[in-house]
C-alpha cells in the first residue's frame, strides 16, 4: 500500500496514485479468491470421488450376483439363499412401501407442527415445540425399534384386527387394511414416520421462516384469513424447500436399518395387505449379513447397491421437479 | 389538541376553499387516533376525514407515523404484536376497531399497495385472480383480470404472458400488478404506502397517471415522502411531524395540519407545515 499523500484533505478527490492504478488492486485479494475457488472445487470433487468409489467397490463386491441373476435380481421375488436364488423384488417393495406409509403419515403431521410453531402458536409455546422436536430427532434409531417391537407392535395388533374386521368388505380399503400382524409394513411405516417427523418438521420450519414478511402482508392485505395466507403465500414460497425436506426424510426412511429390521416382521412377501409382515432391503442386509458368504454375501451387497441407486434416483428427480417449478414461478 | 380545530370541523373548513366539486361523501372519519407499539406511543391525536373519490396524501418526515396511521385503515397493524390503537376510525359510521368487526372483512373492502412491490411467485393471472377467488367471485374471472390489468395500465404489456410468472416483470410493472391485484376485487378504498419509492421517474409517472385514472372509482390514500408527488396527485394533504417526548428519548408523531392540497402547499396555516413544504425543515 502506498502511503497517502500529505495534502489528502485539500487535494481534489483522486484515486491515490493519480492514474487509477490503485484500482487494479494489489493482487492478494484476487489470489485469495482463486485459492478459495480451488479449495471449494477440490472439496466438491472429493465428495464425488468418494461417492464413485463407494459405488464402484460395492458394485464390484456384488458383481457375482449380478452376473448370475442378471435382471431377475430386481424382477424376481424368490429369495432362497439355500437354493442359490436371489430375487430382491420383495425387499425393494418392502422398502418402498414402508417408506411411503411413513411419508403419508409424517408429512401432514410435520407440516402441521411446522406451521403451528411458526405461524399459529403463542409466542411462549414456540420454543418448547421446537425443543421437543429436536429432542425426538436425537433419539437413536435402535431405541425407536425396541419401543416398536416391545410396546407398539403388541399394543397395535388388536387395533389392526378391528380395523381389518371393520373394513373387510369395503373395496380397496378392505384389501389394504388386511392382516393381523403386530410386526408389519404398517408398524414399520409408523415407526419410520415417528423417526422422520422431527427432521421434516425442523427443515420445513426453517424454510417457512424465510418467507418474506411482504408476502404475508400481500395475502393478508387482500383479506386472506390465516389459513388462506398460509396456502397462498407461505406454502408456494417454501414449496421447493419443503419438498427438499420431505426428500431428506424419505431418504432417511428408505435407508433406516435397525428399527425397521425389528418391527417389519422379516418375511419377504409382496402384498398390498399393510397389516402383514414384510421385509426391506436395509433390514434383510442387517439380519443376514452375519452368516452370509459367497454369492449370498454378494447378493446382500447387491441390495445395498440397489438401495443406493433408488435413493439417488428419488433425490435427483425430486430436485429437478422442484428446481423447474421454482425457476418458473420465481421467474429468475 | 391544537390540531383538532383544523381537522375535525366537518363541514365548513375543507369544503369552503379548494375542491370545486360538491362536498364529497366522508368515507373515513378519524377521531383522536393514537397508535401504540407496546408502551411506545408512535402517533397521537390524529383527527381527519377522508372523502370519497379523492386522493388523500400523507406527508411528513420519516418516522412521523404515516405508515402507522395508514395501516390502521385496513387493520394491518393487528398483525404486529403489541400494536394497538386508541380513538376511533369510523368507516361509513362503523368503528373499524369495534370488537365485532372482522379485520379480514375490512381488508376485503380496503385494499393496500405496499412500498416494495410484492407479487406472489405465481403467474400474472393468478396474482390478479387471487382476491376475486378469495372473495368467491368465481364467474367472469377472465374479465375481472383483464379489467383490473387495464385499469392498472398493464394490460397491453402482459396480455400475451398472463400465464408467466409475475416475478419476471420489471419493478414498475410489478407495482402496477400489485395495484391491479388490489383493485381486482373492486374495493372501495385503496391504501398506498410510498408506492413509488422503489421506482424510477418514468414508472412513477405512470403510477401517478393511473391514480388519476382510477380515482373516479376508488378512494385513495397515499403515503409519500415526495412532496411534489403529493402536490401533483392529491386533493387533500395531511402533514405529520414528530415531537420529542419530554420524559423519554422517544419521538411521537402527530398530525399538524390537514387541508386541501392547494392550501397546504400555497398557504399553510401552521408554521411547521410551511417550513416543511418550502424545504426549510425545522
Ligand atoms: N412494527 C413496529 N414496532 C415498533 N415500532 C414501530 C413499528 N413500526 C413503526 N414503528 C415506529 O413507529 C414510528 C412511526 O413509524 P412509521 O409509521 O413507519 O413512520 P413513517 O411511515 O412516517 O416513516 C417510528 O418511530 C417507528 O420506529
Ligand atoms: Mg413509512
Amino acid at each position: 500500500m502506498a502511503s497517502p499523500p500529505v495534502d489528502e484533505l485539500t487535494a481534489p478527490r483522486v484515486v491515490p496514485g493519480g492514474d487509477g492504478s490503485a484500482l487494479l488492486g494489489s493482487g492478494s485479494s484476487r489470489r485469495g479468491d482463486s485459492l478459495f475457488r480451488w479449495v471449494a472445487l477440490l472439496a466438491g470433487l472429493v465428495v464425488l470421488a468418494v461417492l464413485a468409489l463407494i459405488a464402484w467397490s460395492t458394485t464390484k463386491e456384488a458383481w457375482p450376483v449380478f452376473r448370475e441373476e442378471g435382471l431377475s435380481f430386481v424382477t424376481s421375488d424368490t429369495w432362497i439363499p439355500a437354493e442359490g436364488k436371489y430375487g430382491a423384488l420383495a425387499f425393494i417393495y418392502g422398502t418402498i412401501l414402508s417408506s411411503l406409509i411413513a411419508l403419508v403419515l409424517a408429512v401432514p403431521v410435520s407440516l402441521g407442527i411446522a406451521l403451528y410453531a411458526n405461524e399459529a402458536a403463542p409466542r411462549r409455546l414456540r420454543k418448547p415445540v421446537v425443543y421437543v422436536m429436536d429432542l425426538l430427532a436425537a433419539i437413536p434409531s435402535v431405541v425407536y425399534g425396541l419401543w416398536g417391537v416391545l410396546v407398539l407392535a403388541p399394543a397395535i395388533q388388536p387395533v389392526y384386527r378391528s380395523i381389518s374386521d371393520a373394513v373387510g368388505d369395503v373395496p380397496v380399503l378392505g384389501w389394504l387394511f388386511n392382516g393381523t400382524s403386530g410386526r408389519s409394513f404398517m408398524t414399520a411405516g409408523i415407526i419410520l414416520a415417528v423417526m422422520i417427523t422431527p427432521i421434516i418438521t425442523s427443515l420445513s420450519r426453517e424454510v417457512i421462516a424465510t418467507v418474506p414478511p411482504a408476502q404475508r402482508e400481500a395475502a393478508y392485505g387482500m383479506g386472506a384469513t390465516r389459513w388462506e395466507m398460509i396456502r397462498s403465500a407461505v406454502l408456494p414460497w417454501s414449496r421447493g424447500g419443503i419438498v427438499g425436506a420431505v426428500m431428506l426424510g424419505l431418504g432417511r426412511a428408505m435407508g433406516e436399518t435397525i428399527a425397521v429390521a425389528l418391527v417389519i416382521g422379516s418375511q419377504a412377501q409382496i402384498t398390498a395387505h399393510l397389516f402383514e409382515p414384510g421385509d426391506s432391503m436395509a433390514a434383510v442386509i442387517v439380519n443376514q449379513f452375519g452368516e452370509a458368504a459367497g454369492t449370498h454375501r454378494a447378493a446382500l451387497i447387491g441390495l445395498g447397491v440397489v438401495l443406493f441407486v433408488v435413493t439417488i434416483v428419488v433425490n435427483v428427480s425430486a430436485r429437478s421437479i422442484v428446481g423447474r417449478f421454482d425457476r418458473r414461478m420465481r421467474g429468475a | 389538541m391544537s390540531t383538532d380545530t383544523t381537522a375535525t370541523v366537518p363541514t365548513e373548513a375543507p369544503a369552503a376553499e379548494a375542491p370545486p366539486a360538491p362536498p364529497a361523501k366522508v368515507v373515513f372519519d378519524v377521531q383522536d387516533l393514537d397508535v401504540y407499539y407496546g408502551a411506545f406511543r408512535a402517533v397521537r391525536d390524529v383527527s381527519l376525514q377522508v372523502h370519497q373519490h379523492e386522493i388523500t396524501a400523507f406527508i411528513g418526515p420519516s418516522g412521523c407515523g404515516k405508515s402507522t396511521v395508514l395501516r390502521c385503515f385496513d387493520r394491518m397493524n393487528d398483525l404486529i404484536e403489541g400494536a394497538r390503537v386508541e380513538g376511533r376510525i369510523l368507516y361509513h359510521g362503523v368503528d373499524l376497531y369495534d370488537p365485532r368487526v372482522d379485520p379480514v372483512e375490512v381488508r376485503k373492502r380496503i385494499g393496500m399497495v405496499f412500498q416494495k412491490p410484492n407479487p406472489f411467485p405465481k403467474s400474472i393471472y393468478d396474482n390478479i385472480a387471487f382476491g376475486p377467488r378469495l372473495a368467491g367471485m368465481k364467474d367472469d374471472l377472465d374479465d375481472r383480470v383483464e379489467k383490473a390489468l387495464r385499469q392498472a395500465a398493464l394490460w397491453d404489456e402482459v396480455k400475451d404472458r398472463l400465464k408467466k410468472s409475475a416475478m419476471g416483470l420489471s419493478g414498475g410493472q410489478q407495482q402496477r400488478l400489485c395495484i391491479a391485484r388490489a383493485i381486482a376485487v373492486q374495493p372501495e378504498v385503496v391504501l398506498m404506502d410510498e408506492p413509488c419509492s422503489a421506482l424510477d421517474p418514468i414508472a412513477t409517472a405512470r403510477i401517478e397517471d393511473l391514480m388519476q385514472e382510477i380515482k373516479s372509482e376508488y378512494t385513495i390514500l397515499i403515503v409519500t415522502h415526495n412532496m411534489q408527488q403529493a402536490a401533483r396527485v392529491s386533493d387533500r394533504t395531511a402533514f405529520f411531524t414528530t415531537e420529542v417526548n419530554p420524559e423519554s428519548d422517544t419521538r411521537t408523531g402527530l398530525l399538524v395540519e390537514y387541508d386541501s392540497t392547494d392550501k397546504i402547499f400555497s398557504a399553510p396555516s401552521d408554521e411547521r407545515t410551511e417550513n416543511y413544504v418550502t424545504g426549510r425543515f425545522g
